[in-house]
């Protein structure tokens, strides 16, 4: 980097866990929240490792089992251990929320940015477009785009995507705009600083800053979009594992046999919860050293 | 030194009496001593004051006095005493009573501490209907009316139905004023009661407490601005990390101080007798290192300019705004100045003078409705941002508020780093030249790692000053630099600005509300009042015998070192 023998490392770009590494207790709810997800990722990379039985085996001989020492969570119509059918389900349910975040992050990225930056003509339009959108509820967005391209994982991450979209599109728009008119911009400028450049030195990495946080809460919420979709039969289908359609699946059995809707419903309330607990940690502790 | 009981008239018993109040926060291993041992009493119709820098105590100290220091504040004092009534043993119960009945307390900043939807009125009767005092309805109104017109606010009736953000800085303050004067309290405490008001406004407020005290109440002012209490205090406490380092009748302070810390303080006052000396003394941190900069690079001077005449040249600069209302306000109304090199121009007035503005205007960072400047003999505002972007580095700006100029994300390295000049390649070579130029600001270069938030609110402007110098310029705006500084602090960067001057040569453009930095600083002078220039000329001239009404109200209404220590030179200089 430098011809000089004598170089200090100048450039020491501050790194997200730089910060969150600074000392101060880490409350157990957080710890708990972290254990929970890092559960449900290894049962999305490798489910055979917690499962106890197979996911998709079926033996009619213990069919709707209740909960027991064999069968944790009881068993299915069809004998499965539901136990490991949610193991095996996170994968597709973790992939739908990590998809659909990624999917409506880009969107709202694309939007944001140009309605922040691309001055009154641009940004009224795009605004404009936002709030119109904003009009219909999210389910009823998301069902028009399964209604036009049938039920599928993909239209499941492409609807809950494009569906909270807008929201995330008009926060970014919003933190844009007020890095734009941050004091710090402005001495840019009176440096002689050419705007692309101040775009993408100050005000993007400013402005994108929170998104971390966002993104980490939106996971969360887009696994219970999803699963709500799959639950009306609007996303997988049965005999996927996936969460929603379990739920979708057990819904015939609902007065026999309540672990089958109860057990998929907690997994997927505790995943989004944990998800929102350690993110709301990430954005107390990025905040507090913005307050400090 | 005088103990706390005989100093005031001894004739009359002390309304207060504290005797080594201490007041500390957290427990243990990490408490944290704020106020050790402050000593007074206080007579009817005295004014006791409380100087210090941030950080003093004094605030804590005004706050314990009417048991707000706050719920995890541990207060414990030999004594505290109202005529004789031990405050240390009160109830929150009992402190309802006391506060505002027999002590009142003028808060700071009135537009945080008035509610934004009540009416100014509801506000100022509210003390008289908690103690049970209203009466009924039409004579609670009467007594509001009456309250707003003792503190002067004009067109008491109707103010006291309007809302805060309705009156003026000045009226606001008066209505905090009335609010504590509502039950006609013997003693009133006032913490930092005209900070943040324009000169003109903050005379009348100190002529209203002043009248207070001449109603036979006392009066405890706490405050930074050693003029505003040479004006007002008759016995004075310098407080500093929450000790009491000196005490005495204001006159002796002021005219004979013991204290070194004391001395420094009232040396560090800019104003027309200061000219020409350095405010901090030599022994303070460092400021020597401008002076050593000289023999080491001449890199840092300013690329010099062919062109003959001023630097800049402002002709008719008009600007204008459309307000939220609809309403289109003139800002700067047609303004021209020249600026030549190694010169110092002030430009001073209340705000909403405009002045901000024209230095917006002349940075180039707001494009005039009318008028232009000439930058160096060429066109400035009148070519395309695009021309001006390679001549920008030729002008820099220091702001009041650094903190908001920096991005939060970057280190002080990168900060300074990124203005230096784009033909220093080699990165051992900028390193060096940040380190060249962190040490010409007086800041070690340890502190090249740090982000702004990790400095303190001097070490910013320091850091700012780097970076305004960074890139050669000729000239400098500052936009009120030292108006958010303690005055010590203060002291040291218009000193550093000062050297800087004249080592480098650069021109500053200084805009400032208050007069004894800009009679200090500056070659000459615009005074600006409503977007126009009243008055301009040589400082001196400006300053002493003012010949426009307004420069003479504005000159009139700043307060003086009453008692001034009487040095040789400054003898002279009188």
């Amino acid at each position: 980097m430098s011809s000089s023998a004598v170089t200090l490392p100048r450039r020491v770009s501050p790194r997200i866990w730089d910060t969150i590494a600074i000392s101060g207790r880490i409350p157990l709810r957080v710890y708990l929240a972290a254990t929970v997800i890092a559960f449900f990722l290894a049962s999305a990379i490798a489910p055979q490792l917690l499962q106890s039985h197979s996911a998709f085996k079926m033996d009619l001989r213990a069919t709707l089992q209740p909960p027991s020492f064999s069968h944790l969570f009881g068993t299915d119509q069809a004998g499965r251990d539901t136990y490991s059918r949610i193991v095996s389900g996170a994968r597709q349910s973790l992939s739908i929320g990590l998809g659909a975040t990624a999917l409506s992050m880009t969107v709202a990225l694309f939007l944001g940015v140009a309605a922040g930056l691309g001055g009154r003509l641009v940004d009224g339009a795009i605004s404009r477009f936002l709030d119109v959108l904003f009009a219909f509820p999210m389910l009823f967005l998301a069902l028009l785009f399964v209604t036009v391209f049938g039920p599928s994982v993909t239209t499941q991450i492409i609807a809950v995507g494009l569906g909270t979209a807008p929201g995330y599109a008009r926060m970014i728009r919003g933190q844009v705009l007020s890095a734009r008119g941050a004091g710090y911009v402005e001495a840019a400028v009176a440096l002689g600083h050419p705007f692309p450049k101040i775009v993408r030195r100050h005000i993007l990495p400013n402005a994108l800053h929170p998104l971390v946080v966002m993104m980490t809460l939106g996971v969360g919420q887009a696994v219970v979009w999803a699963s709500g979709l799959a639950f009306l039969g609007l996303g997988a289908a049965p005999p996927s594992p996936e969460w929603g359609a379990l739920l979708d699946a057990g819904r015939d059995y609902i007065t026999r046999a309540w672990w089958l809707e109860v057990m998929p419903g907690v997994a997927i309330v505790a995943f989004a919860l944990s998800v929102t607990v350690v993110g709301h940690h990430l954005q107390d502790r990025l905040e507090g050293r913005i307050d400090a | 030194m005088s103990r706390a009981d005989d100093v005031g008239d001894p004739a009359s018993r002390p309304l207060l009496r504290v005797d080594s109040l201490h007041v500390s926060f957290g427990r243990d291993a990490r408490e944290n001593a704020v106020v050790q041992g402050v000593s007074f009493s206080l007579a009817a119709g005295r004014c006791l004051a409380i100087v210090g820098e941030s950080g003093s105590g004094k605030s804590v100290t005004a706050r314990a006095l009417v048991g707000l220091a706050g719920a995890r504040a541990h207060v414990r004092a030999g004594a505290l005493e109202y005529r004789g009534r031990d405050l240390t043993k009160l109830s929150e119960r009992d402190w309802r009573r006391v506060r505002g009945k027999e002590i009142g307390f003028v808060l700071q900043d009135a537009l945080v501490s008035l509610d934004q939807l009540r009416p100014i009125g509801k506000e100022v009767g509210e003390a008289l209907v908690l103690h049970g005092e209203a009466g009924t309805r039409a004579e609670l109104a009467e007594r509001v009316i009456d309250l707003l017109k003792l503190v002067g606010i004009p067109e008491p009736a109707l103010k006291s139905r309007q809302l805060p953000h309705e009156l003026s800085g000045g009226q606001r303050q008066r209505a905090l004023i009335a609010a504590a004067l509502a039950l006609d309290p013997q003693i009133l405490i006032a913490d930092e009661p005209t900070t943040a008001l324009d000169a003109t406004v903050q005379a009348q407020i100190l002529e209203l407490l002043n009248e207070t005290r001449q109603r036979g109440k006392a009066l405890i002012l706490i405050s930074h601005d050693l003029a505003v209490v040479s004006r007002m205090a008759d016995e004075v406490l310098v407080m500093r990390h929450g000790e009491v380092v000196e005490r005495g009748q204001a006159e002796q302070i002021f005219r004979d101080p013991q204290h070194e810390y004391t001395r420094r303080l009232l040396d560090a006052v800019p104003s027309a007798l200061s000219r020409g000396t350095r405010l901090a003394p030599a022994s303070a941190p460092a400021l020597y290192a401008p002076l050593l900069y000289s023999s080491r690079d001449d890199d840092l001077r300013p690329t010099p300019t062919t062109a003959n005449g001023p630097l800049l040249r402002a002709e008719g600069l008009v600007k204008r705004f459309r307000g939220p209302d609809g309403v289109v306000r003139t800002v700067v109304g047609g303004v021209s100045f020249d600026l030549h090199g190694g010169e110092t121009l002030g430009v001073v007035g209340e705000s909403g003078s405009g002045k901000s503005t024209l230095a917006r205007l002349v940075l180039a960072l707001e494009r005039p409705d009318h008028g232009s400047v000439l930058l160096h003999g060429l066109p400035w505002t009148t070519v395309s941002e695009r021309e001006r972007q390679p001549r920008r580095r030729r002008i820099s700006v220091i702001y009041q508020d650094p903190l908001s100029s920096f991005d939060p994300r970057w280190t002080v390295d990168r900060i300074i780093d990124d203005c230096l000049d784009g033909a220093l390649q080699s990165s051992a070579r900028r390193a060096e030249r940040v380190d060249e130029l962190l040490d010409l600001v007086a800041l070690p270069t340890t502190y090249r790692r740090r982000r702004p938030l990790e400095l303190s609110g001097g070490q910013r402007q320091r850091v700012a000053i780097a970076r305004a110098i960074a890139s050669k310029p000729s000239i400098i705006v500052c936009d009120e630099p030292v108006s958010a500084l303690d005055v010590s602090i203060q002291a040291q960067v218009l000193d550093l600005l000062g050297d800087l001057k004249e080592q480098l040569g650069i021109s500053y453009i200084f805009i400032s509300h208050d007069l004894g930095v800009i009679h200090h600083f500056s070659d000459r002078v615009l005074v600006m009042s409503e977007g126009l220039v009243v008055e301009s000329g040589d400082v001196h001239d400006v300053f002493r015998r003012p010949q426009e009404a307004y420069t003479q109200r504005l000159v009139a209404a700043v307060p003086r070192l009453r008692h001034a220590r009487s040095t040789p030179e400054r003898r002279l200089a009188e």
